[in-house]
């Protein structure tokens, strides 16, 4: 919402300066979004007329002028401008002048070996507009020494208002300076508003067809006859270029004026061009309007329109038509002023993707009583610059009842806003502000027609409180819980910031990407079907709510490797979408290694691996659940891993976690050299401590001496380590404390299609020393446990 | 001269003469082995009369002793001298680098919200979490942004594709949906914060289409807007870590609160680049709050007649930007591992109020 200080002051009587205004305005929640003060702004420069420009002697495209600022003694220049001549006023820069385009203070110069003290300025060089082909050429009658900006005609300053969606009554000049008023800063003008009696009869007559009140309650207007149509007075030009208006024409000027000062939209027809009465409808589905700035709309059952006999002439509410638009030639005008329905004008504007003032005005909520008085200061205004004769007002449908009351204890006021206001005073800030009170111990408030955003008692409290002024409310301690603060973290919550830590404390970067990927990658991974789709994905390659996190971390290692870092580890914590619908989704934490390790003098480097993953996912796992992780892996996961180097945990029928080598294909497809290794844990899925009580078990260390023996193992090459090592351990669970791998090996020596697997089992007797005889019957036990479950055999 | 003092000499002289182990040995049988010269004089001193003996028994047995004495500590100094010829060997260029350890980075996003994390569990404020995907009643109705409200064009928001079953859902485009579904499934009184990755459609250089917000909802009997101005207050002194905190209120408009108020905070600006807090006199928009509306206190099932209390939201990714100096929001989300090292933070490095939030 953009005005003019002159404008604000003429419904508004005050000597407050712009910046006293402009803090009021945002104090009151009116949130001035910027001052353009051009006459400050360019208070520097001045007025100048150029005595002579001659050619300058030593270059053809310059020229060499005398001009006078005012000072009284003529000032040497010289200046590039094609268009600098002789007798021209113009706007003069003095030197030490900071120029605004630079931002640097303008330096006394010699060019092509003469003096310039000074310069004189393009529109780009203030800032002004894009014109850098010349000079700006000011009026013969600018005088000269005066601040230029005054002879631009930009003494005005702009002010620009941050209007938030509520407040319809503030959508214009006269709303603001109400609102202003009422905040004690100056008077408000009320202005004429008495009726301009008709002459005769109109004889076209405003129409609501049925069904239509809802969306269009009112319709009022009035014909003209006889005007001339023109230019508008200059004062209102002014106004309306300075907020980025293009005046037009008297008639419709005063439709613009009256939109942007009084927030009261109307449209004028060219009353010779219509045929019949106006008539407020629905618009058949398929109904098509050329409106105003030539493009045709195809309209709806659920748009309203105004339409004459011959078809629809306007779109209610958001624009009018081209075919009965007032034009030079109009001698006939009739004004339309009407009362449309908020969401009727909402959805219509969003579906024909029209912004308009009348739009912005009509769904933030005109003031229903302002549908005649209106109509009347445009008549008035009409006929002062275009003459005519009135015709009588006429109207169909009624303001629909806006009046109520609310009952307002005034102590709510401290009670939520946590401010004390006297009681009086409440009462005279919303009378200020139009609300009629009835005084008692609970106030009944009445809101002013103009106020349909005032609903509760909590509005009232925004009302007072906002006007009292909000800075006055004094901060309040909130009360402690407890003395020492509690834990508040939830389990998982506490379980992800771990496991973040956790996977950092191990070399991983941790990252955050978008939700949203290429479909193509989404397919790759599981996902990319319509349901897991955005529908107006903002740009062409983030249209996929992603599936995995891989995705994202591998897209992220391609633009990395690019950068020159092919060795990487990088981690995220995030959701993973299982379907387009609400909580179908999975906290997941995914990394990926890739390359072949960072080069080191020390060889320690290597490809990344499977087993690299695993060890992550592993410390993922028992980071989270804290406690070491038993369950099995099985060979095998989602088809973007290795099928031969990949793994899946998981307990009972719930994954917990991938990981392995990422499959070449999808390397390729995503254009990566590799190799990379990625685990993906699914953090929802990790069950919850059992754990009771704080205080661990017993510390009961077997007093009895441990001892380990080696076995060598010749098994098929499909058996696997696991197989070996839990048929080891079953054959003592009493006694076996441990059993791992600690060789593995295929060729020479063994024979085709086997491995040898060399374990080492720990036993740790818990009773009794073990005799030789009873170690040999133990060794006996493993290695036929081990036979049985596996096929093994000793090597020997 | 003795006899035994001529051996003695000769056996010394060639134990200090010794050079190596090997040596020391030989001269070691030659003297003390079985058939060594002091030991073949150990042996005389059994046939000699008491009075010889007397004489001479302390004499041979001085020599012997003596001797031993002197192989083991020349045995000593040629161990010595043998370690320190291999460890000179051993000698390593120690200016090489060790073996590589990757250097892991938290991301600032959520090292700043464990910051947060930290402030608002001392004030009692647990965390409360949302799904992305929402329900429109959840994200705009519930929240009194009805269907054709303008304050949903403030909102650009991502749809997801129609579903199997004909419904439509969103990309939340605030963390304001999470306080209806806390106070759907819980009663007051309520403290929590939202903490989670919003959307919308904007892209450019100071949006990215999706960011993080940080919710605060308090509901219960007594809370008003006094209360939400020192809570702002204190959790700015807590996460700026400054003594001064002057905050500028105001009146603003959210579907959601009535009355609705945003925050500035005093920062001083006059360095270009820079911005300090707690001083200076411009000001810093931290994010907007108000008490909640009675209408979503009610669509919610609580009763607005007896509860109320405040929300507020500020952008999380801002925060840490503003904490830690970086100046654009793109890079937050674009995963470069040079920026992921140069604004990350440290494994260790979990803020607490006893150590300090930020070292």
């Amino acid at each position: 919402m953009k005005f003019t200080l002159s404008w604000l002051k003429a419904p508004l009587d005050t000597d407050a300066d712009v910046a006293t205004i402009a803090d009021k305005l945002t104090s009151i929640g009116l949130e001035v979004e910027s001052v353009e003060d051009a006459g400050a702004r360019l208070k520097d420069f001045v007025v100048a007329h150029v005595i002579s420009a001659e050619k300058h002697p030593n270059a053809d495209k310059l020229k060499l002028c005398s001009v006078d600022d005012g000072s009284g003694k003529p000032i040497q220049v010289v200046c590039g401008a094609p268009n600098a001549h002789t007798g021209m006023k113009a706007v003069f820069a003095r030197p030490g002048t900071v120029i605004p385009v630079s931002g640097e203070a303008l330096k006394i110069g010699t060019i092509r070996g003469l003096e310039s003290r000074g310069m004189l300025c393009s529109s780009r060089e203030l800032l002004l507009g894009d014109d850098h082909d010349g000079i700006i050429e000011l009026a013969a009658d600018a005088i000269v020494g005066e601040p230029a900006a005054k002879a631009l005609g930009l003494t005005d300053p702009v002010i620009d208002v941050n209007l938030t969606p509520n407040r319809g009554d503030a959508a214009s000049v006269y709303g603001i300076a109400r609102d202003l008023a009422a905040a004690g800063l100056g008077r408000l003008r009320e202005g004429d508003l008495t009726p301009v009696p008709g002459k005769f009869a109109s004889p076209i007559k405003t129409e609501l067809a049925a069904g239509v009140e809802g969306a269009a309650p009112m319709f009022a207007g009035r014909l003209i006859r006889g005007v001339k149509n023109g230019p508008s007075p200059q004062w209102l030009q002014d106004w309306l270029k300075a907020v980025g208006l293009r005046p037009k024409s008297a008639l419709v000027d005063v439709t613009n004026f009256l939109s942007l000062d009084r927030g009261r939209p109307l449209h004028v027809f060219d009353a010779a061009k219509l045929t019949g009465n106006l008539r407020a409808r629905f618009a058949k589905d398929g109904e098509t309007l050329l409106a105003l700035y030539g493009k045709t709309y195809t309209l709806d059952s659920q748009m309203v329109v105004i339409a004459d006999d011959f078809g629809a002439r306007g779109i209610a509410g958001v624009m009018g038509g081209e075919e009965t638009a007032c034009t030079d030639a109009t001698t006939d005008v009739f004004i339309e002023s009407a009362l449309f329905d908020p969401i009727s004008i909402s959805r219509t504007g969003r579906k024909l993707g029209i912004v308009s003032d009348a739009r912005y005005r009509f769904e933030r909520g005109v003031d229903p009583e302002f549908v005649v008085p209106g109509l009347e200061l445009a008549t008035r205004m009409v006929l002062d610059w275009c003459g005519g004769e009135p015709g009588e007002v006429v109207v169909a449908g009624a303001a629909p009842n806006w009046r109520r009351s609310i009952d307002f204890d005034p102590n709510y006021v401290a009670q939520l806003g946590g401010l004390d206001v006297p009681k009086s005073e409440t009462v005279s800030i919303l009378r200020r502000l139009g609300f009629t009170v009835e005084d008692g111990a609970t106030l009944k408030v009445s809101p002013p027609s103009w106020r349909g955003d005032v609903a509760g008692k909590a509005d009232l409290v925004e009302e007072v409180v906002r006007l009292y002024g909000l800075n006055k409310v004094p901060s309040a301690p909130m009360p402690r819980h407890s003395a020492v603060a509690k834990p508040t973290l939830t389990p998982s919550q506490r379980r992800t910031r771990s496991v973040r830590r956790a996977l950092a404390a191990r070399g991983f970067n941790e990252t955050i990407s978008y939700s949203f990927i290429p479909r193509a990658h989404a397919k790759l991974f599981g996902g990319g079907d319509d349901a897991r789709q955005v529908e107006n994905p903002i740009a062409a390659d983030l249209d996929a709510l992603r599936p995995s996190m891989l995705p994202s971390l591998l897209a992220a290692a391609k633009r990395n490797a690019a950068r020159g870092f092919a060795d990487l580890m990088l981690f995220e914590i995030g959701a993973q979408f299982d379907s387009g619908m609400p909580g179908a989704q999975s906290t997941v934490a995914a990394g990926i290694r890739m390359g072949e390790g960072s080069r080191s003098w020390t060889k320690t480097g290597h490809p990344a691996d499977a087993f690299d993953a695993k060890a992550d996912m592993l410390a993922v796992l028992e980071t989270a659940m804290g406690a070491a992780m038993t369950a099995p892996v099985k060979a095998g996961a989602p088809a973007w891993y290795h099928p031969g180097r990949s793994g899946t945990l998981a307990l009972g029928p719930k994954t917990l976690a991938y990981f392995g080598e990422v499959h070449p294909k999808i390397l390729a497809e995503l254009d990566l050299k590799g190799p990379v290794a990625a685990f993906e844990v699914i953090l929802d899925a990790i069950p919850e401590s059992k754990a009771k009580g704080k205080a661990r078990g017993s510390f009961a260390p077997s007093p009895y001496q441990a001892l380990e023996r080696d076995f060598a193992f010749l098994v098929d090459t499909k058996v696997t380590a696991d197989e070996v090592l839990r048929a080891a351990k079953s054959a003592d669970r009493a006694l076996i404390e441990m059993a791992a791998i600690f060789d593995v090996y295929e060729g020479k020596g063994v024979p085709e299609g086997q491995k040898s697997l060399a374990i080492t089992v720990r036993i740790q007797p818990r009773d009794k020393t073990l005799t030789e005889p009873d170690i040999e019957a133990l060794v006996q036990k493993i290695v036929a446990a081990v036979a049985k479950a596996t096929g093994a055999v000793l090597r020997t | 001269m003795s006899d035994i003092q001529t051996l003695e000499g000769e056996i010394l002289g060639a134990v200090s003469a010794a050079a190596d182990e090997a040596a020391l040995e030989a001269i070691r049988v030659g003297a003390l082995g079985k058939k060594g010269s002091i030991s073949e004089l150990l042996k005389t001193l059994g046939t000699m009369t008491p009075d010889q003996r007397k004489v001479s028994g302390p004499l041979i047995n001085g020599l012997r002793d003596e001797v031993t004495l002197a192989i083991a500590a020349r045995k000593a100094a040629l161990g010595d001298a043998a370690l320190n010829a291999r460890l000179a060997q051993e000698k390593l260029d120690v200016t090489l680098p060790p073996r590589p350890e990757p250097q892991g980075t938290i991301h600032p996003v959520s090292q700043v919200l464990d910051e947060i994390t930290a402030i608002f569990a001392d004030l009692g404020f647990a965390i409360a979490e949302g799904p992305d995907v929402e329900y429109d009643d959840y994200n705009f109705t519930k929240l009194n942004i009805p269907p054709d409200h303008p304050a949903r064009q403030m909102h650009d928001t991502f749809y997801v594709a129609k579903q199997a079953d004909g419904s439509r859902h969103l990309l939340r485009t605030h963390t304001s949906p999470v306080q209806v579904r806390t106070m759907l499934s819980q009663k007051p009184p309520i403290r929590v914060i939202v903490p989670g990755r919003t959307y919308r459609f904007e892209n450019d250089a100071t949006h990215t289409p999706m960011f993080h917000q940080l919710e605060a909802l308090v509901i219960d009997e007594k809370t008003h807007l006094g209360n939400l101005k020192w809570v702002v207050e204190e959790f700015c002194k807590a996460f700026f870590e400054i003594d001064n905190v002057t905050l500028r209120a105001r009146p603003s408009f959210f579907p959601f609160t009535e009355p609705s108020v945003e925050w500035d905070m005093r920062c001083d600006r006059s360095v270009p680049g820079k911005i300090q807090f707690g001083t200076g006199n411009d000001w810093l928009e931290l994010g907007g709050s108000g008490m909640v509306h009675p209408r979503v206190l009610e669509m919610c099932g609580i009763d607005p007649e007896k509860y109320q209390g405040f929300a507020f939201g500020f952008g999380l990714d801002r925060m840490a930007m503003l904490k830690y100096g970086a100046p654009d929001l793109r890079p937050f989300f674009d995963s470069d591992l040079r920026w992921l090292r140069h604004y990350g933070f440290a494994a260790l490095d979990l803020p607490t109020l006893d150590g300090g939030l930020s070292r």
